[in-house]
């Protein structure tokens, strides 16, 4: 028999544009503080592995993991780095809880991408030193290359990745933790400066600061410690090729071997009558098209259209960001897809406020790493255990 | 298997060919560039620094006074209670001599860094400093020691606002 | 009823370790996986997941190099992550890899650790300026070997250690390291050669101290019920242990690594292990410097605290000695490319407890070894147990 995963904690600090007077330590301390009151557990004692998901260049030191266990309560305790999207730490807290010597596992991500001075040339030192960087640029050229061949694939139109702007940043409005809610239109957004052609400004996600921290438990301990325990259902990630020069560019193939892995796990048969809501990278406005797909949430080349007609909102037969995504919540680095997971643990507990999608049993969130990788993680939650299915 | 493995990969090259641009490579200098907000504890103890003060942070849990100061106790995991100023004198804990730069190269006068323990907080807590107008070898485990301070128009609120501790007579 | 899995290793793969190696980091990372595959009798195809360890980005100069190297390390399309524990993550990998395959979500797993260093210029110690602290450390220019200069100090003077002591460390590891095919500075040195080497900073001097290095190791893991199906004689997983100390490292008495403590108990638990001197055949302590060597194994509770040295003196840690400690010749012996050092340390468990050695073999049949690494601002510590 297996073991059953539930998150039974959050906490965040909510997003914002920049956060001057907090340092990385102390937004860490206070979205700690409300995840283990959350989950009424005591950090000294209580829980048994500390996850802390950080790239040492976002935060401007080798090692970061030094910094990082005074303020999540983990001194003289278990905690290590995973150099990845909190959706890969909260893969992770699933399997070492699933090994059966951990009962309860705390998953922490953060931005402070506004202590960044030179986003973009961060960004280009995570290309290949000797095949890509050297022609230059702003490395976000690599997402205008994906999403033209995308567009060309599948015959989705400009003005849907347009449509998901607009969705998004207006879904943003009724969330506290949003940074960037906005009522724009579609036609804003295809005004907007063009960048990296065909992407106009606007179909980037601003960056955000906030730090999210997840408390994960065993079957064990979880209906001890809250009446609504999330079910961690299945979870699954990959890698595609790092090599620009090999990829297959219409399409995100480390999303579909992902959701395949999660939705294994999971016993998801038919996504599409299964799942009820999703959080799903919004990085570009296209990759939420393209991700949609790769999801098996809608068939290829489908995606634009549902969009268009507006199946993707909140109120709509497959709500997509109801939280905003990126686009409107912020871009947080590698907190991205822990604060999909936190939306998805709102809504499935009910408590998601104005933007609270009905009835909703069964969520998933995933999350890509960004540019110029090709790695990503899915993962899904359920207000119902295995057990009771 | 290690016993039976004839060749194991990897090809050597020689530093000085390397040096000698013997060896192909690819040059790369990385602009990373980072503004950190230093916080609610370190802003208030750098602003101290300025005037010439070490601040710490009080716990009324476990009654620690601790320094560098932060705004939560990470053994009692709460948020820490008072400010309290401490001297800007102390023992030496533990220290070194070094001749060594930060690429590896050698300097020409050596430096003495140590923790000092802080008189005023609690026992056992310290800062990292370096250690000036003494003769490396009569720097001791124990030793006191004061903080010579930059002139109050040179401090920046940082902590080489502190020249150096230097030993303190006694 | 829920039953834990066991987790074997079924092979391992090791390059050379070079102050500078043509290959670059994901070569190196390809040729470690191959000879682990091979020794395993396995291909990538067999191969369910990865795990990665690798230290700062800053060695090998790309931003997310665990993305950069993942093809290198067998992962192309694959479940893949990468752990970092600093100086500890050589040994936290396969640490990971054991939970992966104890989670029951995969049945193999190749864990591989790689580290190019040379690619930093003008010399990788500069990476290490930035681990520290902005506000209380880089503005008085703190360097790496200072802070390991100042807990080596503090360590001898509160058990009264001498100099001489902790060089013979030195020249147990090095010796040793005559014997590694893969060693980058096997020599038989005198404790006069250390005493006389260059001092670096009082009291470390340039022999006390491990090299910069590129190379690469890996390791393949199994479930117990694959590992069954491709090996006679799996050396299996029982043990596995991680723990942290605080950031404020200058609020902590350096004499003792608790955090080393820490995660040995965590493992020894786990193993079932209640007394470790007496139920470990063979251990790898990280010995980036020789004194640490003695620290940890007092932090690993092979011995009583203070008492290392005077084991070290009584030859008791040679390799055929009561506990023979680093019979690969460790760090300063066979190089410290950070993160396949310390899997490089597992590596040597592994062909001892499998009898395979050769001349490095511990006699008397090893049952039970550990490795360990240690990471951070004199902070981390990572343990594994393995048993044949």
């Amino acid at each position: 028999m297996l073991r059953e995963v539930a998150v039974v904690g959050l906490g965040c600090t909510g997003c914002r544009p920049t956060t001057p007077g907090l340092s990385y330590k102390e937004i860490m301390f206070e979205a700690a503080t409300r995840a283990f009151e959350d989950a009424g557990v005591d950090p000294r004692c209580d829980i048994d592995n500390f996850i802390t998901c950080a790239e040492d260049y976002w935060e401007g030191f080798s090692i970061f993991d030094e910094f990082v266990p005074d303020q999540l309560g983990a001194v003289l305790r278990q905690l290590f780095t995973v150099t990845a999207d909190g959706l890969f730490g909260l893969a992770t807290a699933y399997m070492l809880i699933r090994t059966g010597e951990f009962d309860t596992v705390a998953v922490e991500a953060h931005s402070k991408a506004s202590d960044i001075l030179t986003f973009a040339d961060i960004v280009a030192f995570a290309l290949d030193p000797i095949f890509n960087r050297p022609l230059g640029g702003h490395p976000f050229y690599i997402a205008g290359l994906e999403m033209n061949r995308y567009l060309h694939e599948t015959g989705a139109s400009r003005e849907a990745c347009a449509h998901v702007v607009a969705k998004n940043r207006k879904n943003a409005l009724s969330n506290a933790y949003a940074a960037h809610g906005a009522n724009i239109t579609v036609e804003d957004v295809l005004e907007s400066e063009q960048l990296f052609y065909p992407l106009s400004r606007l179909d980037i996600s601003p960056l955000a600061d906030g730090c999210m921290v997840l408390v994960l438990a065993s079957d064990k301990v979880a209906g001890k410690l809250t009446d609504t325990p999330i079910w961690v259902r299945g979870v699954g990630w990959n890698s595609d090729t790092p090599w620009l020069e090999t990829r297959d560019w219409g399409r995100s193939v480390d999303t579909e071997l992902a959701a395949k892995m999660a939705y294994k796990v999971a016993g998801i048969r038919n996504p599409q009558k299964e799942i009820d809501l999703a959080e799903i990278d919004d990085r570009f406005s296209y990759k939420e098209l393209q991700n949609l797909e790769a999801l098996q949430l809608c068939r290829r080349g489908e995606a634009g259209k549902l969009t268009e007609e507006g199946a993707t909102e909140r109120d709509g037969s497959i709500p997509i960001n109801p939280s905003g995504g990126l686009l409107g919540v912020g871009y947080t680095l590698e907190a991205s897809g822990l604060q999909k997971a936190l939306e998805i643990v709102l809504q499935l507990r009910g408590e998601a406020g104005k933007r609270q999608v009905p009835d909703a049993e069964t969520g998933l969130a995933q999350v890509w790493r960004g540019i110029p990788t090709a790695s990503g993680a899915v993962a899904i939650l359920s207000n119902r255990s295995r057990g009771a299915t | 298997m290690s016993a039976k493995i004839k060749k194991y990969a990897g090809e050597r090259i020689k530093t000085a060919d390397l040096r000698a641009g013997k060896v192909p490579v690819v040059r790369w200098r990385p602009k990373v560039r980072y503004a950190w907000s230093t916080g609610i504890a370190m802003s208030r103890f750098l602003k101290e620094l300025k005037n010439g003060k070490i601040i710490a942070r009080k716990c009324h849990k476990c009654n620690r006074i601790v320094v560098p100061p932060r705004m939560y106790c990470e053994m009692c995991f709460r948020p820490t209670d008072e400010w309290v100023y401490v001297k800007d004198s102390g023992i030496i804990n533990t220290y070194s001599i070094s001749y060594l730069a930060a690429d590896a190269t050698r300097t020409d006068k050596p430096t003495v860094v140590a923790v000092i323990e802080i008189d005023g907080a609690s026992k056992g807590i310290g800062i990292v400093h370096i250690i000036g107008e003494a003769k490396p070898k009569d720097v001791t485990f124990g030793m006191k020691v004061k903080a010579v301070w930059k002139p109050p128009k040179e401090r920046t609120g940082a902590i080489t606002d502190i020249k150096y501790f230097k030993p303190v007579e006694v | 009823m829920f039953a834990k899995r066991r987790v074997a290793v079924v092979g391992a793969g090791l390059t050379l370790f070079r102050r500078n190696l043509k290959e670059t980091g994901r070569e190196l990372a390809f040729e470690a996986s191959k000879m682990a595959l091979d020794s395993a009798g396995l291909t990538r195809k067999d191969i369910d997941c990865v795990t990665l360890g690798t230290a700062p980005d800053a060695f090998d100069g790309i931003h997310m190099k665990g993305e950069n190297l993942s093809d290198g390390a067998g992962a192309y399309r694959k479940p893949y992550t990468r752990v970092f524990v600093g100086g500890g993550t050589g040994v936290f990998a396969p640490n990971a890899g054991w939970w992966h395959v104890a989670s029951g979500l995969f049945d193999t797993c190749l864990v591989v650790a790689e580290e190019k260093m040379s690619s930093c210029f003008p010399h990788p110690q500069y990476a290490f300026t930035t681990i520290f602290d902005p506000i209380m450390s880089r503005p008085i220019g703190m360097n790496l070997v200072w802070i390991f200069a100042i807990e080596m100090h503090r360590y001898m003077h509160v058990h009264g250690i001498k100099k001489e002591q902790i060089a013979l460390v030195s020249v147990k590891n090095k010796g040793n390291a005559m014997d590694h095919p893969c060693a980058q500075l096997p020599a038989k040195i005198t404790v006069e050669d250390v005493l006389n080497s260059e001092t670096l900073v009082h009291p470390v001097q340039r022999l006390d101290i491990s090299p910069t290095s590129d190379g690469a190791a890996a390791l393949v893991l199994a479930s117990e019920k694959v590992a069954k199906e491709i090996t006679d004689d799996p050396v299996w997983i029982d043990g596995v242990g991680w723990g942290i100390d605080s950031t404020y490292w200058t609020n902590r008495d350096l004499y003792y690594p608790k955090y080393v403590e820490c995660a040995a108990r965590m493992a020894y638990k786990m193993a079932g292990i209640k007394n470790p001197p007496k139920e470990i055949d063979v251990a790898e302590p990280y010995d980036p410097f020789d004194y640490k060597e003695l620290h940890h194994m007092e932090g690993l509770l092979l011995c009583k605290k203070g008492e290392a040295p005077k084991l070290t003196e009584e030859g008791v840690t040679q390799r055929d000695g009561d506990l023979p400690i680093n019979p690969s010749g460790g760090l300063l012996g066979v190089g410290n490319p950070i993160a396949a050092a310390g899997l490089m340390k597992v590596c040597e468990i592994f062909w001892q407890l499998r009898g395979e050695a050769g001349k490095r073999q511990v006699p008397g049949d090893p049952r039970t070894g550990v490795a360990q690494a240690w990471g951070d601002l004199m902070q981390y510590g990572s343990v594994i147990v393995l048993r044949s």
